[in-house]
């Protein structure tokens, strides 16, 4: 009942969204407290954070995917092929991620 | 088509159990097919509904293998995971005994969302002029098969989650009333699928359309309620 | 709430997350060009202290974000941890406020 592509972007644009709003004060309160000192930068560049960055913008890639899918459910009129869009969302996320992790 | 199907049964209400049957197979059966051989061949006390058999009425709908389908037009040779079923009531709804949901709560919904027509003309007045083709006349149109089977209720997980959720049929059927030009009741409506309860509730699973065994699309009749609903805010119309 | 209320708050969350899709593409170009270009702190301060365009920018990134983050834990809360009502309202206007005054403590550090 549940195995099916809107489904799942409706899960994975839930969770990404979770994380997102768990993560967002971390990242304000940090960037308040630390951007003065380039021990900060320092610190940015150890792997796991580079890999909790990574994972940031994979989460903001699929919940922007999931949003625009979102969208074009509610505003667009209905068609058919809408449904791929799940699939355009994902594609999305993966190639912003990718982008991301080759910058890093 | 020889050997046997192992069939889980729901028996009891809600805090009652799955119980096992062996059924043997036949060509091109169905689940229904499976369900009354049970009833009739080896025990009567299994309670179900179902009345055309043929894939018009929508009585026959239960819950297979975890999903909600027609069972009078569910093949077994399509469902069945090495040679076994699962068989349950209607998820989302009460149950009543065995295979039979309660399905009062779902028709509530229905009036609750405003889900009868009201017209404005009398005997008296000329038939209405409806041109088909017309914009608002075919997104209706695309609506109104529904025959109230429930399926998409037991699909809906936002229905599982708010107990409140109007759901996809009630809002479905709103929908087509919205977009009939010959209904006089749309912000009463529009007041009524609007909110937690309604449509903004809706997160488009689009489990509803993926199971609707008419194809019906109550996705984009909630997505339709979303749009006028805001628009008729915006207006300050609502 | 009123069905008013909801219909006020999905147009919000609609409306912002548009916002936020502009903002957040924007950002993301902005952080990698920063990053591969191996900018120290001194540096990126250089170049946003002082920038209006960029506070005013960041500071609508900010904006977007204690509308659209509360609105989109309003339904995660009632639907998977059954909180409804007055205090999960209550809660999330905190949780905004929260957003907001975090954020612009950040953007007046790089931006002011």
């Amino acid at each position: 009942m549940r195995q099916h592509p809107s489904y799942w972007a409706f899960v994975v644009h839930r969770v990404s969204g979770i994380a997102l709003a768990l993560f967002l004060p971390l990242h304000f309160w940090a960037l308040g407290n630390a951007l003065q000192l380039d021990s900060f930068i320092a610190w940015t560049q150890q792997p796991l954070v580079k890999l909790g960055e990574w994972l940031i913008v994979v989460a903001l890639a699929a919940h922007l995917g999931g949003g625009l899918r979102v969208l074009a459910l509610e505003f667009l009129p209905w068609r058919n092929w809408q449904k791929s869009l799940a699939a355009g969302a994902a594609a999305f996320a993966l190639a912003v991620g990718l982008a991301f992790a080759l910058a890093l | 088509m020889a050997g046997n199907l192992k069939v889980s049964v729901w028996r009891g209400g809600a805090d009652g159990a799955f119980q096992s049957f062996e059924v043997p197979r036949e060509a091109s059966q169905t689940v229904l097919d499976v369900v009354t051989h049970i009833q009739r061949a080896l025990d009567p006390t299994l309670a179900y509904r179902f009345a055309c058999r043929v894939g018009m009425c929508g009585s026959c709908a239960m819950m297979v293998n975890g999903v909600p389908r027609w069972t009078c037009r569910t093949h077994v040779d399509k469902v069945a995971h090495a040679d076994s079923l699962e068989i349950a009531p209607l998820r989302n709804l009460p149950i009543i005994r065995d295979l039979v949901a309660d399905m009062r709560e779902f028709f509530d919904k229905w009036a609750r969302a405003k889900g009868e027509f009201r017209g404005h003309a009398t005997r008296k007045d000329d038939f209405a002029k409806v041109r088909p083709d017309s914009a608002p006349r075919v997104q209706a149109d695309a609506g109104i098969e529904c025959i109230g089977c429930a399926v998409c209720y037991a699909a809906c997980d936002v229905v599982a989650w708010n107990p409140q959720y109007l759901g996809p049929a009630a809002l479905n059927r709103a929908w087509t009333l919205v977009k009939d030009e010959r209904d006089r009741d749309t912000l009463e409506r529009l007041r009524a699928v609007a909110g937690d309860a309604g449509c903004h509730a809706c997160h488009s699973h689009v489990s509803c359309t993926e199971r609707c065994p008419k194809k019906l699309s109550p996705t984009a009749a909630i997505a339709g309620l979303k749009r006028e609903v805001a628009k008729a805010v915006l207006h300050g119309d609502l | 709430m009123t069905f008013r209320g909801e219909a006020r708050l999905w147009l919000a969350q609609r409306a912002s997350a548009g916002v936020l899709a502009l903002c957040v593409a924007v950002h993301l170009v902005t952080i990698v060009y920063a990053v591969r270009s191996g900018l120290s702190a001194a540096e990126i301060l250089q170049r946003t202290r002082g920038s209006i365009a960029w506070f005013a920018f960041y500071s609508l990134f900010v904006l977007a974000v204690t509308v659209h983050a509360p609105i989109g834990l309003r339904s995660v809360l009632s639907e998977w941890l059954g909180w409804r009502g007055r205090s999960r309202d209550f809660a999330l206007l905190l949780l905004a406020a929260f957003l907001g005054w975090t954020g612009m403590r950040a953007v007046l550090g790089v931006f002011a």
